[in-house]
């Protein structure tokens, strides 16, 4: 096996720098770091770039500006420092979102806690302390997957799907949590329910959420979730991180 | 309003254009026109930009009735069509002069057929764009009682261009991509030795190969889901090989043993199911020569653009005048 990082083309139509082969929080770190990196050069060639768990994308015609002259670029990129410690870009946002994790709109919440092998409290108070990364944004447009949650939240996914999770749900599943873009059948257990929009079609802002972005969920009643509901907001507060 | 009022339809019409560049780091992909090279040979027989919207359609198309006058031209999977009850032919750009009615039957060779307007569909962009994604649920499949606006466009029509052999399948270019190397080397041979038939499950976000053979990689499990672009083929958990088109997800889990060339997936997604489809590895720097010289062909198609109609003194083959004979008539009445 190649030595990480490794930079690979994708068919023809860009190049993949890669930190590590498994979803390690380090890695996702420096994917996004680097892609940050990256972007402030404004290489021309570059149309667009992403970051996924662990590997920067940049989406390049190889067709029409080859393959090397990018690889070189971004190895010499990669060798100025490491980037398995480099800072994340400054001005992510921080995001505070409220959400219900009792009851009926957080059937799985019990379940989920006692696989983490927590009592109730000491899961609500994890969940609502730990401020979580946007690992990379997929699956669904605008949907985030937050990590790192500690060892213990390693719960596998479910053996058989829950047929229908709805839009704003906060489920979790192997370390991470996901906020769901749509009414989504799941393996993740279902652990809270948000009214947050990660896909607003028609907006100034059709996604919110951008990886390297922080989450923190604020604990609320049921009763204040079908408030927001009825006014059609979320009651999410943002800030800038410096 | 200048358009195309929609009377009947088929289940698969919907709004494309070259899609949604730009957010694949926030979960969309780029979507548009499965098949790009009809979209260029329809904007070569109108005289207009690639850029303009058309309609693609998937098993039939529908009953149009044009509001004013415009011109059309149909490219990629041929379908039965008439104007006004006058057969016409495909790959060729036709009259369609105000309240005469289009009618694009099922189709007979391929998989998707385009209806492109002089001026292009001009419905109301989303995100930068006409395309329907419809995985995600932007825009929606044209309806009976759609009233499609088209833009302002100049007439052009009794043009052909010819057409290719991509729509029954063949031997498709790849290249070899980020995780090939992940397979064994017998593994990566007996896929390019295999002939695959296009299964039936097919849709625009991608196309499901049949063989008897499996391709899975030991180490399958574990792969980190990784992003995705068009024409990566996918080994799924079942060993079976799908190629992955415009509106797949961003990212996804299983490994990719290639990538299909972006000039050879249209042959990919004009190919009608049972099709055989097989795969030849390229280079990247083959693939990387053979892709400029296809961007280059489809940037000069206008040079192949002949008229459909040649004058009656040229004419050496009755027949042929014959077979053309509704669009003259369309051309008369316009």
């Amino acid at each position: 096996m190649t030595e990480f990082p490794k930079i690979r083309s994708v068919g023809l139509g860009g190049v993949l720098v890669t930190f590590g082969d498994r979803a390690t929080d380090d890695a996702n770190r420096a994917a996004i770091a680097f892609r940050g990196a990256v972007d402030a050069l404004a290489l021309p060639q570059i149309k667009e770039s992403s970051s996924t768990l662990v590997s920067a994308f940049f989406r390049v015609d190889l067709a029409v500006h080859g393959f090397a002259p990018l690889r070189d670029t971004l190895a010499e990129v990669l060798a100025q420092r490491d980037w398995l410690a480099a800072p994340l870009p400054t001005g992510r946002t921080l995001w505070t979102i409220p959400a219900v994790f009792d009851g009926p709109r957080a059937p799985q919440f019990g379940e989920a806690a006692e696989a983490a092998g927590l009592t109730r409290s000491e899961a609500l108070a994890e969940l609502t302390n730990t401020r979580l990364r946007v690992l990379t944004i997929g699956f669904a447009p605008g949907q985030p997957y937050l990590g790192t949650l500690a060892p213990h939240w390693n719960i596998p996914r479910q053996v058989g799907l829950t047929p229908n999770v709805p839009q704003g749900a906060v489920v979790a599943a192997v370390r991470q949590i996901c906020l769901f873009a749509k009414d989504t059948p799941t393996g993740w257990r279902h652990v809270g329910q948000s009214a947050f929009r990660c896909f607003r079609p028609s907006a100034e802002e059709p996604f919110p959420l951008a990886p390297g972005d922080e989450v923190r969920f604020a604990d609320i009643s049921s009763a204040e979730l079908e408030r927001l509901e009825a006014y059609g907001v979320d009651g999410t507060e943002r800030a800038v991180l410096t | 309003m200048r358009g195309l009022r929609v009377h009947q339809v088929g289940p698969g019409v919907a709004v494309q254009d070259f899609g949604r560049p730009g957010y694949l780091a926030k979960g969309l992909t780029r979507g548009g026109a499965a098949d790009l090279l009809a979209v260029h040979e329809g904007s070569a027989l109108l005289r207009q930009s690639p850029e303009l919207a058309v309609l693609e359609m998937v098993g039939t198309g529908g009953t149009f009735e044009a509001t004013e006058d415009m011109s059309i031209a149909l490219s990629g999977a041929a379908m039965t069509a008439s104007i006004d009850g006058n057969a016409v032919v495909w790959n060729a750009s036709h009259a369609l002069p105000a309240g005469s009615v289009l009618v694009i039957g099922p189709t007979r060779e391929g998989t998707y057929g385009y209806l492109h307007v002089s001026g292009g569909f001009a419905t109301e962009p989303v995100l930068g764009a006409r395309a329907t994604h419809q995985s995600t649920g932007l825009g929606a499949l044209i309806a009976a009682g759609d009233d499609l606006p088209v833009g302002p466009g100049a007439r052009l029509v009794g043009m052909t261009v010819p057409r290719d052999a991509r729509f029954a399948g063949g031997t498709v270019r790849i290249v070899p991509s980020m995780q090939t190397d992940d397979f064994d080397a017998d593994t990566r041979e007996r896929f390019a030795n295999t002939v695959f038939h296009r299964d039936p499950r097919a849709n625009r976000q991608g196309v499901r190969m049949d063989s008897d053979q499996g391709f899975s990689n030991p180490e399958q499990l574990s792969v980190v889901s990784e992003v995705i672009v068009p024409g990566d083929i996918q080994i799924a958990g079942d060993g079976a090989p799908f190629v992955l088109l415009a509106e797949s997800q961003t990212t996804g889990g299983y490994p990719r043993i290639g990538t299909v060339l972006p000039c050879d997936l249209p042959r990919v997604v004009q190919a009608p199911a049972g099709a055989e489809l097989r795969f030849t590895f390229v280079t990247l720097d083959e693939g990387i020569a053979i892709q400029a010289r296809a961007d280059a062909a489809w940037a000069s198609l206008r040079k192949l653009v002949t008229p459909l109609v040649r004058d009656p003194a040229d004419m050496q083959d009755l027949l042929s005048y014959q077979l053309v004979g509704g669009v003259v008539s369309a051309m008369d009445e316009g």
